[in-house]
């Protein structure tokens, strides 16, 4: 057997493994620094339970979500510089949100993001979720489906712009919602709570395996799109399906934190790195590792300027841009 | 090696009256052609239309008019992991990127018989050996793509197309990157596969005009059309084959064969 194999299991390992001491710092974490007090004390249950448990939880599968629409993408588009948001994902997401919040200012209930009720918050994640969908849907039919890369990713491209450019006309004549978009765009776990844990849990419940069955598309895919045609895939139903994939598991995510940057991006860098091996791997590893990712960064937005609290995305822009010069500094990018 | 089940014996894939258009540009104008059981070599100078004409045999492009049937049905009408088991197609080097070891590359070669989700079987892993065995790849079957020459991913990916054992074979331009060892070593395989496999056809794009005087039967091809189709020694074959080549090459019988030297003297 070839060494490799052993390597896999060792980073799936070490990936999974390293979720412990990360979740157990985010149950711990809080606003006034770690403390293991907030565990046992009178409002445990509310602070524990309602808060930092499903803002760890959701911050793993916000990561691993974007882990595995990182590594979808990569692989679909044959491009290792591939992103999840090239779908129009995020702009469609944005507008939606921006749309909302201009819409209850002019109504008279001025909301931001930060001072939201449930009901608000519940709202802007739906509308983020349709917004994400609208996004990507609009970029297919302006693609005229998945068939063509190319014009796939140019119709990502127009798509981003114009609805970029709705969201910015909007916050023109409201600036009330400037704010609130600007906090979506940084992207933040802030305010994840359980129904948010359990719409991303059911998201990666179908795409993760669904993916995965198709992996083996994926891997034939690196021989060329008519090698991959003629070794008998229906490559148009098969590649819709893996768009459908990368459009649920981006939309969820966006629509619940924001644009986080760079994890879909590097995820599944770091694995073909450290564990270069067919996709059926890379797709759960890439996975895991956009989890530990999302987790560790979230860990680090609540604890380095306490009681101030960094924008996860903004701290993940940064580590994993700084990655990614790295790597292109050191050897180039495949 | 097993000999694919089903064949019979004359033309196994016809091309009948193909017209195509690239980007609006005509670049085959009514190429008939037969492939039968033995080795046929494509040849003629760059932009004749031989890749093309290869991928309407594949059935990776529509022919604008004209049909390829495949033993005697329409390829068009033919379900795509069947076709895929009968014709396997090597494109021309470049496009293959990525992670995969040689060996998982080669084993993409079952997919057509296997689907997406079977598990491959002992004789899909002794299939996947042969293959490499056959281009000389053992050697090095957990090495990434990546990390290869061009000569030695040239010989993995051919590892892959011997993989899917398809009764029809067609090769882009299978020597690019390869040295002259194994270009003697892939002439010698292209013989060996339609002498061992009763019903075996190979058909490869070569612009190298010595190897592809060693193939049983040469097309050549100019400016999308057929200036001459038959054997290796046929006289007319070799008049076209100098004509399309503006005269700057000479073909000479060399003991049982003939070869092609630069004519340095026009």
């Amino acid at each position: 057997m070839p060494h490799g194999d052993r390597r896999q299991g060792r980073l799936l390992l070490a990936l999974l493994a390293l979720c412990l001491p990360l979740g157990a710092a985010g149950l711990i974490a809080g606003s006034q620094g770690w403390s293991l007090s907030d565990l046992a004390g009178p409002d445990a249950a509310l602070i524990v339970g309602q808060i930092r448990a499903p803002r760890t939880l959701g911050a793993w599968l916000v990561g691993a979500l974007l882990g595995l629409a990182g590594a979808v993408a990569q692989g679909l588009f044959r491009n290792p510089l591939a992103d999840p948001y090239l779908l129009g994902s995020a702009s469609g997401a944005s507008l939606a949100v921006v749309l909302v919040l201009a819409a209850s200012s002019f109504a008279g209930h001025a909301m931001s993001l930060a001072t939201a009720d449930l009901l608000a918050r519940i709202g802007l994640v739906v509308a983020g979720f349709v917004g994400a969908l609208a996004g990507v849907l609009l970029t297919l039919v302006l693609a005229r489906g998945a068939q063509q890369t190319t014009r796939l990713l140019l119709a990502g491209v127009v798509v981003g712009v114009m609805l970029g450019a709705g969201s910015d006309l909007v916050t023109t004549i409201s600036p009330e919602a400037l704010r609130g978009k600007q906090t979506f765009m940084l992207g933040s776990t802030g305010f994840l709570g359980w129904p948010s844990v359990a719409l991303m849990a059911l998201g990666l419940a179908v795409s993760l395996p669904l993916a995965w069955r198709l992996a083996r598309v994926l891997d034939a895919l690196t021989l060329g799109v008519e090698s991959a045609e003629s070794l008998g895939l229906a490559l148009p139903r098969l590649r819709a399906v893996l768009v459908g994939v990368l459009a649920l598991s981006t939309g969820i995510a966006v629509s619940q934190a924001g644009l986080v940057a760079f994890v879909g991006l590097v995820s599944p860098h770091l694995v073909r790195r450290f564990a270069p091996a067919p996709h059926g791997y890379t797709l759960v590893a890439s996975s895991a590792a956009g989890g530990a990712l999302l987790l560790a960064a979230d860990v680090l937005a609540r604890s380095l300027i306490v009681p101030q609290e960094l924008p996860v995305g903004v701290l993940t822009a940064l580590l994993g841009g700084s990655y990614l010069l790295w790597l292109l500094h050191r050897r180039g990018v495949r | 090696m097993r000999r694919a089940e089903g064949l019979r014996h004359g033309a196994m894939l016809r091309g009948d009256g193909l017209h195509v258009s690239l980007g609006g540009t005509p670049v085959l104008h009514g190429v008939t052609l037969d492939v039968a059981p033995g080795w046929t070599a494509i040849v003629g100078p760059n932009g004749a239309g031989k890749s093309t004409l290869l991928r309407l045999l594949a059935g990776l492009l529509t022919p604008s008019a004209g049909r390829v049937l495949l033993q005697g049905r329409a390829l068009a009408g033919w379900p795509a992991a069947e076709r895929a088991r009968q014709i396997a197609w090597l494109a021309q080097q470049g496009e293959a990127s990525g992670e995969l070891t040689v060996r998982e590359i080669v084993h993409l070669g079952r997919l057509p018989h296997l689907g997406l989700f079977t598990t491959p079987r002992a004789a899909d892993e002794r299939i996947v050996d042969d293959a490499m065995a056959a281009t000389e790849c053992l050697a090095w079957q957990h090495r990434r793509l990546h990390e290869l020459s061009g000569g030695e991913r040239q010989r993995a990916l051919l590892a892959r197309a011997l993989a899917v054992q398809a009764p029809v074979l067609l090769l882009d331009e299978p020597t690019t990157h390869l040295d002259p060892p194994h270009q003697v070593a892939l002439v010698r395989l292209c013989q060996r596969l339609v002498r061992e496999r009763a019903g075996q056809a190979v058909v490869s794009v070569l612009h190298d005009l010595p190897l592809a005087l060693q193939a049983d039967r040469i097309l050549v091809l100019q400016a999308g059309r057929v200036c001459a189709a038959g054997a290796h020694d046929d006289a007319a074959v070799h008049e076209a084959l100098i004509a399309v080549f503006d005269g700057a090459i000479r073909i000479e019988r060399l003991g049982a064969r003939f070869i092609a030297t630069p004519n340095l003297e026009g």
